[in-house]
């Protein structure tokens, strides 16, 4: 009896102790992301590098900084392997975690932003699609919850077109030029291919459509049709085992690698290392910086690795694609940053890191003070424009490592922007979504 | 009249007006189907000894290959990384053996497939804890370079890998039909596989040809790893080349060996042509499921594949 008295009281105090830990906890104040992620499955060789720069970033800013604006950054990483249905479960599991619920979701995939994009809206949590996902969100008068700053695949689509009559010297020499798109077959792969149809119209050059079915290791029919085809340019919208096989076949029809561009999600280093020589040449489109050479690399070393580089290196430290998680981290501190100017500096919520991400103003001052001088054009968001229209560049593989070959390149807004618009208003049309006033914003 | 016109008399004038060329869709499509069938192998050589399907002969194709590169990363020479492969493809062959296949023995043949299943995920999570999930780039030092081949006064485009593996892929199917009538242990192993209890009762070791077949099929699967990954690199959606294996044996039956081969073929050239003279008018990707349709026309005329045992029950 006396034993059994003993271990009540005892476990009635663990729990009450366990319930004060727990409350003082939940009142530090803290801001929760979910990660999804894929570190394993098929995609796993670009996803593992991506969730590691995005972590970093977190670990940067909670260990240099105490966090941003004395506010801890908490997340949990969830296994979705580029699986739609299951990137969907994760959101659904972590969407109310920490003190105030998701503060902003990253798919991570375009076939998960669709599905997340009527979600939530009805959660009031934003959604930032960075350079993937569906392009009518730029416009945020219909996508309110969405954005994909910094530019688009139809921005994107519309910059290589540039590129190429650069390269033509000259737009109009355009005109009789054979393009091919060798896209994945699925909606990631189809995105540019509204852009690179109208485009095609305005400027002459013929168009041809090339799918390659998940997950791509055998495309020989597709490489025998360009042989046959002969064209001036390739663009491709890969990914995963898709790009590295590609990147061989080309070389293998010995079609010249400078004239072969891939999306930018084409262009990580697993997409050529595995081709070898072949790929020296192979271009890619990006919008951020290549390499380890900026302050917030060295600043991550110091304050993640504890000096460590070789560490750092081996977590892909200035891979294209941890510059890229990395590069959304910084989106989203900086718009947590923005949001808590007007709410203060406590745990926000979804709603509150919403205002946060539309009225983000990243200045070339700003990002040189977060170490990132040069990394990537300054944007400023709105209501109106989720997206920014940034410009893109063309880097190429020399064999050993990427390098920027061209300027920025500005997309075409002028036909880019109007079609945005118009898929936005039949999207609105369909889902009976009332496109906001934004002059009634604050 | 236009699309009857685009689907069935287009790309036949097509393949006329332009011999050439089909000849070399017609090639490609034989020298892919060979590296079908390397993978096909692997499975038939698995069904004829214990009549299970095995679900992890794609992973077996990338626990190889990532044991080989590997071991290659690590300073270890191309001809001892392979001879230590084949090592550890052995003692996988005897783990399960031992721990899978013995105390299964007797059971239903789909308990089998579902243990296979297991074995999957779980040789798929070792070996990426082992090695790795990242990329890896496998280098054994076959040429690659692209070969012009002349043609009625053209040219056809090979590459010099391609005819290399299919070179391999030969040479691996005469050894194993060599294996299989001239050995011993292969007509042992034509015993098991037509009666388990037969074979038993004449003195053949069970326990021994399960582990000589998982060995074998080891090594097949380390020559599809190494065919396979040398054209992708080194990854996990090495282990998805077994989608590809399955319209071969739908065609050439599971039990067959020399069915697996022309069943490669038939898929291989079929999906070539397929995507390349009919994928264009449905808007192309078309090649996987293909295939599909294919092995499913042949199904319906010889249900146990072209080269399956005829399946005779009495009632």
């Amino acid at each position: 009896m006396k034993l059994k008295h003993i271990v009540t009281t005892g476990l009635s105090a663990a729990v009450v102790l366990t319930s004060l830990y727990a409350a003082q906890v939940a009142a530090q104040d803290e801001q929760f992301f979910p990660l999804l992620v894929y570190r394993t499955g098929p995609y796993a060789p670009n996803g593992i590098p991506a969730a590691n720069g995005a972590v970093d970033y977190f670990k940067l800013i909670n260990e240099r900084d105490g966090g941003i604006n004395g506010v801890k950054i908490t997340w949990e990483e969830c296994e979705f392997q580029y699986n739609t249905k299951q990137g969907v479960e994760c959101y659904e599991r972590l969407k109310n975690k920490g003190p105030t619920g998701a503060t902003i979701v990253f798919p991570w995939s375009t076939g998960v932003t669709y599905q997340l994009i009527p979600k939530a809206a009805v959660d009031e949590i934003p959604l930032h699609s960075m350079g993937y996902g569906q392009t009518a969100a730029a416009d945020g008068r219909v996508f309110k919850w969405a954005f994909n700053f910094p530019t688009t695949y139809w921005s994107q689509a519309s910059a290589l077109i540039r590129y190429v009559g650069a390269q033509e010297e000259g737009m109009e020499n355009l005109a009789g030029k054979k393009i091919a798109l060798v896209h994945h077959n699925s909606a990631y792969g189809k995105e540019p291919i509204p852009t690179l149809q109208v485009l095609s119209e305005k400027f002459g050059y013929d168009l041809t459509i090339l799918a390659v079915d998940h997950p791509g290791q055998e495309q020989k029919a597709t490489w025998l049709q360009i042989r046959r085809l002969k064209p001036d340019w390739i663009f491709m919208w890969g990914w995963g085992v898709m790009n590295q096989v590609a990147v061989k076949e080309a070389a293998a029809i010995n079609f010249p690698m400078d004239h072969f561009i891939g999306v930018w999600w084409s262009g990580s280093e697993a997409d050529v290392i595995p081709a070898g020589d072949a790929a020296i040449g192979y271009k890619a489109a990006n919008f951020h910086g290549v390499g380890a050479g900026f302050a917030v690399h060295d600043d991550i070393v110091e304050h993640v690795y504890g000096g460590d580089a070789e560490a750092a290196r081996a977590n892909n430290l200035g891979e294209v694609l941890y510059n890229r998680g990395m590069t959304g981290s910084m989106f989203a501190v900086e718009a947590v940053r923005t949001a808590q100017a007007k709410y203060g500096n406590k745990s926000l919520t979804g709603a509150e890191a919403r205002w946060g991400m539309e009225n983000l103003d990243l200045t070339e001052e700003r990002l040189a003070e977060i170490g990132l001088e040069g990394f990537t054009r300054p944007l400023k968001v709105s209501c109106e424009d989720h997206e920014t229209m940034g410009p893109v560049f063309i880097q190429q593989w020399d064999g050993a490592k990427w390098n920027q070959v061209s300027e920025w390149i500005e997309p075409m807004r002028d036909v880019v922007r109007p079609m945005i618009e118009e898929a936005a208003a039949a999207f609105a049309a369909e889902n009976n979504v009332t496109p906001r006033d934004c002059s009634m914003e604050g | 009249m236009e699309i009857l016109n685009a689907f069935f008399v287009s790309p036949f004038v097509d393949m006329a007006e332009y011999p050439v060329f089909f000849a070399e869709v017609v090639a490609n499509g034989f020298l892919t189907g060979i590296m079908y069938s390397l993978v096909a192998l692997g499975f038939v050589l698995i069904f004829k000894a214990s009549e299970t399907f095995n679900f992890a002969q794609g992973v077996m194709v990338l626990f190889a290959a990532l044991t080989l590169v590997g071991l290659q990363e690590r300073g270890v020479p191309t001809w001892l990384a392979i001879g230590i492969t084949v090592g550890v493809m052995v003692l996988l062959a005897m783990a399960i053996e031992k721990v899978m296949l013995r105390p299964l023995v007797n059971q239903d043949p789909f308990i089998l497939f579902m243990a296979t299943i297991g074995l999957t995920f779980f040789l798929e999570g070792f070996g990426e804890t082992l090695w790795g999930s990242n990329v890896k780039r496998l280098d054994v030092g076959i040429p690659e370079r692209p070969l012009e081949v002349p043609l009625g006064g053209d040219f056809m485009l090979l590459n010099e890998f391609d005819l290399w593996a299919a070179g391999i892929g030969a040479v691996m199917v005469l050894g194993l039909a060599l294996f299989f009538h001239r050995t011993t242990i292969g007509r042992a192993l034509r015993a098991v596989a037509d009666d388990h209890q037969a074979a038993m009762a004449v003195g053949i070791s069970l326990r021994t040809i399960w582990v000589v077949v998982w060995s074998v099929s080891g090594v097949v699967a380390l020559v599809a790893g190494i065919m396979w990954g040398a054209k992708s690199g080194v990854q996990f959606s090495l282990s998805l080349i077994a989608l590809k294996a399955l319209p071969v044996l739908i065609l050439g039956g599971l039990t067959s060996v020399p069915g697996a081969i022309v069943g490669g073929l038939i898929i291989g050239i079929g999906e070539k042509i397929g995507e390349v003279y009919w994928g264009p008018l449905v808007g192309g990707a078309i090649e996987n499921w293909f295939a599909y349709v294919l092995a499913l026309i042949f199904l319906l005329f010889r249900p146990q594949g072209l080269f399956g045992e005829r399946i005779i029950e009495r009632v």
